[in-house]
């Protein structure tokens, strides 16, 4: 899922200083999952939000909505009766969330009320791990099912650097490091021959700007 | 002294391709270009290393601090008449920069690379910066190769004037998984390097496990083999090395010998002792072709090591 947390409450007051009414944009998907901005979060903040401002003397009128998803366009049409009536919207979704909101209401200022992280999985109660890069060319047939992109600090894709040591990481005892993981799995599924293979520069696929996905089989003209 | 060498048998012909080719005991030392404009520390070390290495190693922003460049040093070495060895590391470029410079390297006359990946930016007076990674050290061995030997770039496309480089990498004798170690290295022989220089060794017995491990796989048949050493001139940088650096592994030996000597006001002969003995017993590895001293922050110690090492006079052709 995309891991995100919310952003501090004094950079969200910064945000939404000028407004007297503002709308909070909660996001049903991966922030939900990941308790940064759902439905509960977004009560949390519009509660924040209004006490802080009654004690600095300039009240505030918060709403709150919470949707499915904010990464469907389907899902954000349920803002509209809301969102006609604010002077501006914190959006607690993910980055993503937070644009495609801005896209269907631009007349309306939105803000991020969360950082996004990276896209990670929930490795125990409060605790998430960055597993993908989205790079777009997976390598994980090579590398014993562990992204060498997103678990090497440098993204090294033919081995540890010189800094690997006790398996972990030079930049911190911290971190494991993403070599000795594929080096003990390919152990593990007695694949050690794999790591001889030389991985070729990669297409990084950044080169034609944002990317984007057409799946002709389902857009809607194919089927008229 | 005056070396026999069969042209033919070189790729390159840099003065440190041909020690190495000629069998006889390379020695290479290394200059840290400084945090500033000013190339007055690099012309003072390399005179007193002038005819007593057979090449001279540019540091490329060693640590993630931004220095004077290692190519804009190493054009100031040719013009000192001396041959540098060019770091390129892949964290501060892309593969169009690194290209570049390796064009204007050539045609300036480098003709020694050394590839590797950096350490990592965090580390860094700009830790806040994005590393680039474009490429790994492995992939730059590759490119240098191909633009070498096929006259063309990463891309495919053909390089007219080509640079043609005596290819290097490091290796770790030191960091983890050690037996990947002699296999990654095994890798940058594929790629295409022809020398290796390790990271720096404190601790002997691990090299001498690691060479075993090279000579089983024929590496050392296959690649020249140069011991990366490093004078310690304090105990308490040994031991800080030895618990506080990822990939370095300092043995007890080591740290005790400069101890013992610190207690004695004798650190720094010490440190020269400790390198010429760790020389000597590197020239009687199998496999190993030669010695590359890191003198960092200390570099006009080396042609004193070189002396009391007995590797003077340098070969000449």
């Amino acid at each position: 899922m995309i891991v995100a947390e919310r952003k501090p409450i004094e950079k969200i007051l910064e945000m939404i200083a000028p407004y007297k009414k503002v709308l909070i944009a909660g996001c049903g998907g991966c922030v939900t999952v990941c308790l940064a901005g759902g439905e509960k979060e977004a009560g949390i903040l519009a509660s924040q939000i209004r006490i802080a401002r009654s004690k600095n003397g300039s009240p505030i009128e918060v709403l709150e909505q919470t949707v499915e998803r904010q990464c469907d366009a389907e899902y954000l049409a349920k803002f509209q009766e809301q969102a006609e009536g604010v002077e501006a919207i914190v959006s607690l979704a993910c980055g993503i969330g937070i644009q495609y909101l801005g896209e269907r209401y631009s007349s309306i200022p939105v803000f991020p009320g969360v950082n996004t992280l990276f896209l990670g999985a929930n490795l125990d109660v409060g605790k998430w791990a960055e597993r993908c890069f989205a790079c777009g060319d997976c390598v994980l047939d090579k590398t014993g099912g562990i992204c060498p992109i997103a678990r090497c600090s440098k993204s090294l894709l033919n081995g540890p650097c010189g800094g690997s040591q006790y398996g972990k990481c030079e930049v911190s005892k911290d971190v494991d490091c993403g070599w000795q993981l594929i080096y003990d799995r390919l152990k593990e599924l007695g694949q050690l021959d794999k790591l001889k293979e030389i991985i070729p520069p990669k297409n990084w696929l950044r080169e034609k700007g944002p990317r984007t996905l057409v799946r002709e089989d389902l857009t809607l003209e194919s089927r008229n | 002294m005056k070396a026999e060498i069969n042209p033919n048998n070189l790729k390159v012909g840099s003065n440190y391709e041909k020690v190495l080719a000629s069998g006889q005991f390379a020695c290479t030392g290394e200059i840290g270009p400084p945090k500033s404009a000013d190339f007055h520390h690099i012309e003072m070390y390399a005179e007193g290393m002038k005819g007593k290495v057979d090449s001279v190693n540019f540091t490329d922003n060693q640590t993630a601090i931004v220095r004077l460049s290692s190519l804009g040093a190493a054009i100031r070495l040719l013009q000192l008449g001396m041959e540098p060895n060019l770091q390129v590391v892949c964290r501060d470029r892309n593969r169009l920069g690194i290209q570049s410079d390796l064009l204007t390297a050539y045609a300036f006359g480098v003709r020694n690379v050394l590839c590797l990946s950096g350490d990592h930016q965090c580390f860094g007076n700009h830790p806040g910066c994005k590393g680039v990674y474009d490429v790994d050290s492995i992939q730059l061995i590759g490119i240098l190769k191909r633009l070498r030997d096929e006259g063309c770039f990463e891309c495919g496309e053909e390089c007219k004037v080509n640079p043609k480089f005596f290819i290097g990498c490091a290796e770790n004798p030191f960091g983890d998984p050690f037996e990947f170690r002699a296999i990654r290295l095994e890798k940058k022989v594929e790629a295409g390097a022809d020398f290796v220089q390790t990271q720096c060794i404190l601790d002997m017995e691990r090299f001498e496990l690691f060479m075993e491990k090279v000579r089983e796989r024929g590496l050392h048949k296959r690649i020249y083999i140069n011991a990366g050493l490093m004078p310690v001139k304090s105990p308490k940088m040994a031991r800080y090395m030895q618990t506080g650096v990822p990939g370095m592994l300092v043995s007890e030996e080591f740290c005790q010998r400069l101890e013992k000597a610190k207690e004695r006001g004798t650190a720094k002969e010490e440190a020269v002792n400790i390198t010429v003995d760790y020389i000597k017993r590197c020239q009687q590895i199998e496999g190993v072709a030669g010695v590359h001293i890191m003198a960092v922050a200390w570099e006009e110690i080396v042609p004193t090591i070189v002396e009391k090492a007995g590797l003077l006079p340098r070969p000449t052709f």
